[in-house]
């Protein structure tokens, strides 16, 4: 298990690679990029990521752990930057391991489910006209429910 | 203890951290008593259903007990992925 809290980008290619290599016991493996979009068309600049050093590595192992728990899984990866990120950027990946696919394809929604809401980051948006904390969505409390 | 402040908490108070002497001996208690001090903590504090809490790190309820707890931090609902 990897999880790192990171400000420079990560190369998706690599760390899938590096997360794949020499693995003869899982027979499938999942990854999940996630990409800072312009939400809403309002000419983001960019993004600004806050997080709690500490808590944030500790939120993330104890999810990831839970994973585990619930799942038949090898391997997890977790990678989440902060800071300043513009449209396009890759903002976190994660990655599963496990011998059969649902349990990697399940236990990869299971953390992006909660880290959008349990993990300490929170997100501003800055555009043409100003910036704007995110505010979370029921939605993504609601994604929990289901788990 | 430590009270740390988050994202548009932290903006509001004006300050990412402060050390806070307190006898206040639940988190509410303390939301009170900051409250009480200045606009500034009023404001941030106004609506509590907008505001999660962690003690040392982990998740908690207002009505979370303070005894032994070394850090405090007020944030908004999470928003990572």
């Amino acid at each position: 298990m990897r999880i790192s809290v990171q400000q420079e980008p990560f190369d998706l290619g690599a760390e899938a690679n590096a997360f794949a290599a020499g693995d003869t016991a899982n027979g499938a493996i999942v990854t999940f990029t996630g990409v800072v979009r312009d939400l809403a068309q309002t000419d983001l600049a960019y993004m600004e990521i806050e997080h709690y050093p500490g808590m944030t590595e500790r939120a993330i192992a104890k999810i990831a752990e839970e994973a585990k728990t619930r799942w038949s899984l090898g391997d997890v990866l977790v990678i989440h930057r902060y800071g300043r990120l513009a449209p396009g950027d890759r903002i976190m990946m994660v990655a599963t391991a496990a011998p059969h696919r649902k349990d990697a394809f399940e236990a990869a929604e299971y953390l992006m489910d909660y880290l959008k809401s349990r993990a300490p980051f929170w997100k501003k948006e800055i555009t043409g006209s100003g910036a704007e904390w995110v505010a979370a969505k029921d939605e993504d409390e609601d994604a929990l429910s289901r788990w | 203890m430590d009270v740390l402040y988050f994202a548009w908490v932290r903006e509001r108070i004006g300050v990412p951290k402060e050390k806070v002497e307190t006898t206040a001996a639940t988190v509410s208690d303390l939301v009170a008593e900051l409250s009480a001090r200045e606009d500034r903590y009023a404001a941030a504090f106004a609506d509590l259903s907008a505001l999660r809490v962690a003690l040392d790190q982990e998740l908690a309820d207002f009505d979370a007990p303070l005894a032994g707890v070394r850090e405090v931090a007020f944030f908004p609902p999470m928003t990572g992925g």
